[in-house]
């Protein structure tokens, strides 16, 4: 069944793939990775996100990954409410270890179970003029409906690439992962550092969630899906790289690519995880960690 | 004179009491007369089967209501006493436990779908129960439990229910197929049906040509269609839950797979929510259901049924049509109702042997239980989506979008094929 084309088309779908893994993970990557807070909450952040693109483009017709961009600001408000409200409860007190977690727990339950009210529990999906189309280059077939995510994925990646490398909150994130009390002796607030660190994260999350509707069908308990994956990505990337988490979510999405292609799909995640535990033997810090 | 005075204060308070008990007592009387029929169950109302566990619930509530207005059961009202099983197969023994020993429901069924129903079946078979089982997949294969009934039309043979209707289509085409693709999601539903598809293939005399499966959390669906597309098949049979059926069709249409014959098995695409969101996509697939609204399927009461129903699942948001479970749920309830008139009892035993001995009629026809407590003879339909446009919902409530092909007494239409002409 090996065919040049086949495994042109397998990588390419591969790279697609994990263009979008990266945009679903980059706001754990920063959360989890950075700040080291186990927000096992993003993914529902993920699936609130999907369902505002949902409910915008059944109700106005607007494109799903604009309505993504568009509630970002929407969502940064929310994430910065979220680290305040675990800041004052746990993390200001040293509980944020199992409390923290159990937290975070609660909201992913709630948020799932207000969608369940809300909007039922029917899977939900968005038209676009894109999807279910494609277009072909030499045999190569590439679906619009991935290769948008992709696109906004990597524009997603170099936009924070640059934020923390380049801009004074962008340092001053990455000075606060490193040593809190070190960044307060030069008179910045980490606190303060830190909201704006996790609003951003949210807005990621809920602007993947945007992408995930365009490629396939939503339900409130989809998040459960994302949890294994999202984690696994960031570990695999190194905690808190920006450009480990690309690579780990390419890896991830090519081999999961192949895997369907030419050796039976239902492998994928199998090998995925084990290439994820093979590294962390090699480099417990993952593969661009510190 | 003081002591008298307390010996007629004690007298006033004893017969104050003894008037007070015997009240009670006489309003416990009344009471246990008018006391509820309790029917017991757990539902997915969160978690993966959920768009299906509403919309049943709220078909059985339908019934409930029907009832009552015509004065319960045995002259008794009927109460539901329902738990969510969040769609977790650990929640049940739990559910059913407290249901029989603590809010003592008279009678059962079973939640919604085969994971649910499994871990019941244990329970029954301890506590002598009968289970009307709401869509489960040859749950009594192995049990041969007596007093468990299936309201799935999937009849005596569960694992080739699916695909026996799909492959007698396939092996009456001119020119008629050769090579056959399997493909499924590793779970429960998709690898009996796909066990069932393979028998089926082998005894039409088809060559198999990729036969796999996939993990049900997958994204992308790309790469698995392009492989099919690699050894170009004649026919595809699909057994998918939801958001596999939506990824497979939309690669399909991505990648321009075309095999004469597609579809078979995918779950999902007779929801509403789906139906409308895939719109001319869907045209051509050749897939199983349970009823549709053609001329061949109109029932006596089908239509009061959905005329009740789909004002109250446009309130509630659950499944707008709701073609695929909830009539099929009603009539799960109607078979227990009739069967409690009957047999004038609500003792388990008698009960389950009414049902056994008898043929009912309700919304979603003539209904006889055989072997394993399936149907005697199975219903599965296969239809094709045909000239659907758009994405309005309205086209769905009439016939001809999706005429019924098999079985032959309830056919309403022809086959488009192959599958490339259906999507001119």
């Amino acid at each position: 069944m090996f065919s040049w084309e086949l495994l042109a088309n397998a990588l390419v779908a591969g790279l697609l793939l994990g263009g979008f893994y990266t945009a679903v993970s980059l706001g754990i990557s920063l959360i989890f990775g950075l700040l080291d807070i186990a927000n096992i909450a993003q993914p529902a952040f993920l699936i609130l996100g999907s369902y505002a693109a949902y409910v915008m483009n059944t109700a106005f017709g607007l494109d799903p990954i604009l309505t993504g961009v568009l509630f970002t600001p929407l969502f940064y408000g929310l994430g910065v409410v979220v680290y305040r409200v675990y800041y004052g409860s746990f993390e200001r007190r040293g509980e944020e270890s199992l409390r923290g977690l159990v937290f975070f727990f609660g909201l992913l339950f709630i948020i799932e179970v207000s969608l369940s009210l809300k909007y039922g529990v029917d899977y939900r999906l968005v038209q676009a003029a894109y999807i279910g189309k494609s277009i072909d280059l030499g045999g190569v077939g590439i679906a619009y409906r991935l290769l948008v995510p992709c696109l906004v994925g990597l524009a997603m990646t170099l936009a924070l690439y640059l934020f923390l490398g380049r801009t004074f909150y962008g340092r001053a994130i990455m000075a606060v992962s490193q040593d809190g009390p070190a960044l307060r002796l030069m008179g910045a607030d980490p606190i303060h550092i830190k909201t704006i660190a996790f609003g951003i994260g949210i807005a990621a999350a809920s602007l993947a969630g945007a992408l995930l509707i365009t490629i396939a069908p939503v339900i409130p308990s989809t998040d459960r899906d994302y949890i294994g994956r999202m984690f696994a990505i960031t570990v695999l990337g190194g905690m808190g790289s920006i450009g480990g988490t690309l690579v780990a979510s390419v890896i991830l999405g090519v081999i999961e690519s192949l895997m369907g292609t030419f050796f039976g799909p239902s492998w994928s995640l199998a090998v995925s995880f084990g290439i994820l535990l093979i590294a962390l033997a090699v480099r417990p810090a993952g593969l661009f960690g510190r | 004179m003081r002591q008298r005075g307390r010996r007629s204060i004690a007298w006033t308070v004893g017969g104050a009491v003894a008037v007070a008990l015997l009240l009670a007592s006489a309003g416990a009387f009344t009471a246990r007369a008018a006391d509820p029929i309790k029917i017991g169950f757990g539902m997915a109302l969160t978690g993966g089967l959920s768009a299906n566990g509403k919309p049943a619930l709220l078909a059985m509530q339908i019934w409930k209501d029907d009832v009552n207005k015509k004065g319960g059961l045995l002259g008794r009202p009927v109460e539901l006493v329902f738990y969510d099983d969040q769609t977790n197969p650990a929640t049940v023994p739990g559910i059913y436990t407290k249901m029989l020993d603590v809010d003592k429901v008279d009678l059962v069924v079973s939640g919604y779908g085969t994971n649910l129903i499994a871990p019941l079946m244990p329970i029954a078979m301890e506590r002598k129960l009968t289970v009307i089982g709401i869509f489960g997949l040859a749950n009594n294969e192995k049990y041969r439990y007596p007093n468990y009934f299936q309201i799935s039309p999937t009849g005596p043979d569960p694992a080739t229910s699916t695909a026996t209707g799909f492959f007698e289509l396939a092996a009456k085409q001119n020119p008629r197929p050769q090579t056959v693709a399997l493909v499924g999601a590793d779970a429960e539903y998709p690898q009996t049906a796909l066990v069932g598809a393979r028998e089926l293939i082998k005894r039409h005399g088809f060559k198999t040509v990729y036969d796999k499966t996939y993990p049900p959390s997958t994204v992308d669906y790309t790469p698995i269609v392009r492989a099919i597309k690699a050894v170009n098949p004649d026919v595809l049979f699909v057994a998918s839950y939801p958001p596999d059926s939506v990824g497979m069709l939309r690669a399909a249409h991505e990648v321009s797979l075309q095999p004469k014959l597609f579809g078979g098995g995918m779950v999902g695409l007779q929801f509403t929510t789906v139906m409308t969101s895939m719109g001319p996509m869907l045209n051509g697939i050749v897939n199983y259901d349970y009823w549709v609204p053609e001329p061949t399927m109109m029932f006596p009461g089908i239509q009061d049924f959905f005329k009740q129903y789909q004002p109250r699942a446009a309130k509630e948001g659950v499944d707008t049509l709701g073609y695929y479970l909830p009539p099929y749920a009603y009539a799960a309830m109607q078979v227990l109702g009739q069967a409690v008139e009957a047999s004038k009892s609500i003792d388990q035993q008698k009960i389950a042997d009414y049902i056994r001995a008898t043929e009912f009629t309700t919304i979603v026809g003539k209904i006889k239980f055989g072997k394993n407590g399936e149907w005697a003879k199975g219903r599965t339909l296969m239809v094709q989506y045909q000239k659907v446009q758009g994405s309005d919902i309205e086209q769905f409530r009439g016939p001809g979008k999706k005429p019924v092909l098999y079985p032959d007494e309830l056919k309403s239409g022809n086959i488009i094929y192959p599958y490339s002409a259906a999507l001119k």
